[in-house]
């Protein structure tokens, strides 16, 4: 286990993160061109997108269908169990609970780009669908906190069309579903041409993702201030959240029939926290919810947590679960 | 040059209110508006909104009685929870029929 940890930390994925929180920590002025930032994550995931796409039309019916249910009823247990544990155990107040919750239902692609590096780097070539099942995850842990948050705190609901069409035609979900679309369509033959520059394993994609990784520290490190304001009890939850959800993930990816490297991202997914798609919507549909809660929360614990120690643990939980290493 | 006095109501608000706030301009009677990005600070000490983006600063040149429903709409729906500001000034404006 130690091995698998010093591997991913002395990773460039990692240790450009850490670069990242340093420059922030030392107060240089350095930060990543907004543009190039939202050009990068364009690539990586339509990049991801479309890779995915053309590995799915390799898959037959059946290797997706049991992975795909277990993948939907993590969505709607994630939100639950983070609800409950904030408004039961931690004492939050009903709208901070649910805002909180639909950030942990919900997705961090950025964590699942990195456990897909980590997982080829060891080895474990996951399912070539595994992007088909960050799209099926990503959608109903929002709206099942969201909905929590709105009934139980008696909230001004928004119309429930407006919030599906702000989560499914976000920048994400057009980007992966739109690319697992057209991968799926073109083609061996297409897909060779263009591979050099959007190959998932490659060196391009590997590459840029370490410069993207720079301004995710540097986003993070910006928010390092407010861990004084959540307190030890979100402190705490921020990482033990991700455990158990990333053990679940782990444990149940395997019970699917997935690969160690396919139940390890499923694991990091469920683990991880949205603060891309999650932010907004909380913020329009409970706008009482504190945002230095949720925002430090997924950016500034959850993401370095997951990125430098969970994927590994999720790793070695899904080889166990394998009965290997 | 003729001119005439109206009211300018400039919101200063968190960037995802941007199209809430576009459509129920319209809905209260103003028949245009100009919105730029911002930076700055409020009685928070903190950016206005802590997500991503840029504040939003919508101006908007309407007669008395719809800039007084623009000020009482917002005060009932956005004061307590939204980093917001409103306020309304005097100007003089030339073509007084393009604003109702």
């Amino acid at each position: 286990m130690n091995e698998i940890l010093r591997v991913n930390l002395l990773s460039p994925i990692a240790l450009a993160f850490v670069l990242g929180v340093i420059a922030r920590v030392i107060r240089s002025e350095f930060a990543l061109p907004k543009e190039i930032y939202q050009g990068l994550s364009i690539y990586l995931l339509w990049s991801l997108g479309l890779h995915g796409g053309v590995e799915l039309a390799h898959a037959t019916f059946t290797e997706i269908a049991r992975p795909a249910g277990v993948t939907l009823l993590i969505g709607c247990i994630t939100p639950i169990s983070a609800y409950l544990t904030l408004r039961y155990i931690g004492r939050f107040g009903e709208a901070d609970s649910a805002g909180i919750a639909a950030h942990y239902g919900s997705v961090s692609a950025v964590t699942f780009i990195a456990a897909s590096t980590f997982v080829k780097g060891m080895g474990a070539e996951p399912e070539g669908f595994m992007p088909t099942l960050l799209t099926l995850l990503e959608s109903p842990g929002i709206h099942i906190a969201l909905a929590i948050g709105a009934i139980r705190s008696g909230a001004k609901s928004r119309p429930t069309s407006e919030l599906l069409h702000e989560v499914l035609t976000g920048r994400t979900m057009i980007l992966l579903v739109g690319g697992l679309i057209v991968g799926f369509l073109i083609g061996d033959k297409n897909w060779k041409v263009i591979e050099p520059f959007y190959d998932t394993k490659g060196a391009i994609f590997r590459g840029a993702l370490c410069i993207f990784m720079l301004e995710m520290g540097i986003l993070a490190g910006s928010r390092l201030g407010d861990l004084k304001k959540v307190g030890p009890f979100l402190l705490a939850f921020g990482m033990i959240m991700p455990l158990i959800h990333g053990a679940l993930g782990s444990w149940l990816g395997s019970l699917s029939g997935l690969s160690v490297g396919g139940a390890t991202m499923l694991g990091s997914m469920a683990a991880s926290a949205s603060y891309i798609a999650a932010p907004p919507a909380v913020r329009m549909t409970l706008p009482d919810a504190n945002p230095t809660y949720y925002l430090t929360l997924a950016l500034a614990i959850t993401f370095p947590f997951n990125v430098l120690v969970g994927i590994p643990i999720y790793f070695k939980l899904a080889q166990m679960a394998h009965g290997v290493g | 040059m003729n001119s005439t006095p109206l009211k300018m109501v400039v919101i200063v608000a968190e960037p995802v209110l941007e199209s809430r706030l576009v459509t129920e301009l319209r809905e209260l009677g103003a028949t245009g508006f100009s919105i730029v990005d911002g930076r700055g600070e409020g009685s928070r000490h903190a950016h206005a909104s802590e997500l991503p983006g840029s504040n939003v600063r919508i101006e908007t040149i309407v007669p008395d009685d719809v800039a007084g429903r623009i000020m009482e709409h917002v005060s009932a729906h956005y004061f307590t929870n939204w980093s917001f500001i409103a306020y309304v000034t005097d100007v003089a404006v030339a073509r007084r029929a393009k604003y109702s």
